[in-house]
């Protein structure tokens, strides 16, 4: 059995990210890594190798050069084996253009799962997974806290805001799961080791048949069109509580605002 | 003038304050016509017309509850090609995001998710990196789809006809891949949903295991409750009400943090609170950083007190 996992190389989300003059995401500036809530996708596939004979697990993702790293990670908790798709036409891809190219992508590793992360912490919009199974006509069972594997359908607990909802779906399918489906294991010194010597095949869009001109930041459907940084916020006032003064402080900024 | 699709949803069977959000955002773009994908039209129609819709064009097959997202999205999309609309808005759910995702494929439209504003030449804001940076962007080609966050806006009345009509839509077997087998629903807690809610009072570590002093306080304001990682991965309170990159983002007009240190994970749901006020007893806590006011202090001590003095007040 093969599981593709997804993964995605992003700025490190506790140091300063910021916007190139293109608009675009500026990924050099910052160090990156493996996106946290992919990591959860990862922990999932192992789990079902961990359980089962012959599962085969691949990390692929989608990036420039350094993405590498985010292969790397993956192989040392335990993948099998990594696919880098790298191509400098992909800069500045829109939502589509990535899901086209991650779509051809996951037709030619030809898995019989697709495990993603619930988003990816930079862009954050969630919405890769669903637009990878519109474009493949897979069923999707995303934002699962649980995910569990039976023979041939693939089973997840997704937790939506007014109720718990069981989803199923025979294989190939795509999944996503959520950081509540279980904490992600750190690669062991053996399995540092190991990653060295597990294969990572490099794929251009050459290989996946996806014409350059469809993708990056001209052929994208969306423009930004103005970054702006967030002025520094204006020191609010802080006080130490001392005999209700807190509590009075609360209630005064209360009024002011006509919350009460 | 041009329509504009407007993807509404019930909040425990009623038109909530996100659709009406949608509905006046709309009417800078065009006349809203308002998709329904479930029962209860004729209830809701007159809210909607009171808000600008001038159609309610509601959609009921069994299969949108039957299988995961894609037949609401099919759905959508059938409808729009009826209506070729100018735009289609759409409430920042994971759902809503999906059904997005989903339409910007079938329609080969441009997508942008979780706007803050939508403006009458159809750009829009969006609030990235932890609230660190404004970005303003368009949708350059297709039908632009556009997935907007609670509180984005006050709504506006304006009157409309909000006529209600039925649409019969036809699921693909395609989209009948992810069965829904069973579905559990929550309890309701009377307090107002957390991403829609101007108030929310959440808790932290600080708590140490009783929230009782937060929910106290949410109810004498009114508001929601919510909580942040720590106090979710301690099993003090439900993942539901976690705020957060990994679970919800809230923009309300006051957030009150307590016992909540303000990790950059907890400050990218609560960055664009329009007011903060923080209770903590650590004065180097990074959330101070962000706060309108701080409170150094004892929550247990200062949270009563403030609910005491809101009652006081009431009475």
């Amino acid at each position: 059995m093969k599981i593709l996992v997804l993964v995605k190389y992003v700025p490190d989300a506790t140091s300063e990210r910021k916007f190139a003059a293109d608009g675009t995401l500026d990924r050099a500036s910052s160090d990156g890594l493996l996106s946290e809530l992919d990591e959860y996708a990862v922990e999932q596939a192992l789990q079902i190798a961990d359980e089962r004979d012959d599962v085969e697990v691949v990390a692929l993702t989608l990036g420039p050069e350094a993405a590498a790293d985010a292969i790397k990670r993956a192989l040392q908790m335990g993948a099998s084996a990594g696919i880098h798709i790298s191509d400098d036409a992909m800069h500045g891809s829109d939502a589509g253009a990535s899901s086209t190219v991650l779509s051809a992508a996951v037709a030619k590793a030809d898995p019989d799962l697709v495990i993603c992360g619930m988003a990816s912490t930079d862009g954050a919009m969630g919405v890769i997974p669903v637009m990878i199974a519109e474009r493949l006509g897979w069923p999707a069972a995303t934002l699962g806290a649980t995910l569990s594997l039976d023979s041939n359908t693939v089973s997840i607990r997704r937790d939506a805001d007014t109720a718990s909802l069981t989803i199923e779906a025979e294989l190939p399918a795509l999944v996503s799961v959520t950081d509540q489906s279980g904490e992600a294991r750190y690669p062991s010194m053996k399995g540092i080791l190991a990653a060295k010597k597990k294969p990572v095949e490099t794929w251009t869009l050459a290989d996946l048949h996806v014409d350059p001109g469809t993708v990056g930041l001209d052929a994208a459907l969306t423009q930004v069109q103005q970054t702006t940084p967030r002025p520094p916020k204006e020191a609010g006032k802080v006080i130490t509580d001392e005999g209700g003064s807190g509590a009075a402080a609360v209630t005064d900024f209360l009024v002011a605002g006509k919350y009460i | 003038m041009s329509e504009v699709l407007v993807v509404a949803e019930l909040t425990e069977g009623k038109i909530g304050k996100p659709a009406l959000e949608l509905l006046t955002l709309a009417r800078r773009l065009g006349e809203p016509v308002v998709v329904l994908l479930r029962e209860g039209a004729d209830m809701a129609a007159e809210t909607l017309g009171q808000y600008g819709a001038s159609r309610v064009v509601s959609v009921v097959d069994p299969a949108l509850n039957d299988y995961l997202v894609a037949p609401k999205a099919e759905a959508v999309a059938q409808v729009a090609a009826a209506v070729s609309p100018a735009a289609i808005l759409i409430s920042s759910t994971p759902e809503g995001k999906e059904i997005a995702g989903r339409l910007a494929v079938k329609l080969g439209s441009g997508l942008i998710t979780d706007a803050t504003d939508v403006r009458q030449d159809g750009s829009t804001l969006q609030s990235v990196f932890a609230g660190n940076w404004m970005v303003q962007a368009s949708v350059t080609s297709g039908v632009p789809v556009i997935t907007v966050k609670p509180n984005a806006v006050a709504p506006e009345p304006a009157s409309a006809a909000g006529t209600v009509e039925q649409a019969a839509v036809t699921i693909s077997d395609r989209a009948r891949s992810a069965r829904i087998v069973k579905s559990e629903p929550k309890q309701a807690t009377g307090r107002p949903e957390l991403t829609e809610a101007a108030i929310v009072v959440a808790g932290g570590r600080g708590m140490g295991g009783d929230f009782g002093p937060v929910e106290a306080l949410a109810d004498a304001l009114g508001a929601a409750v919510g909580a942040s990682r720590a106090a979710v991965d301690s099993g003090w309170y439900p993942h539901a009400y976690q705020i957060g990159q990994t679970g919800k983002t809230v923009s309300p007009q006051l957030y009150i943090a307590a016992g909540i240190s303000g990790a950059i994970q907890h400050r990218a749901g609560m960055q664009t609170s329009k007011a903060i006020v923080a209770v903590n007893k650590d004065p180097e806590a990074p959330i101070f950083a962000l706060a309108d006011l701080g409170i150094v202090g004892d929550l247990r001590t200062v949270l009563p007190a403030v609910t005491a003095e809101i009652a006081r007040r009431k009475a």
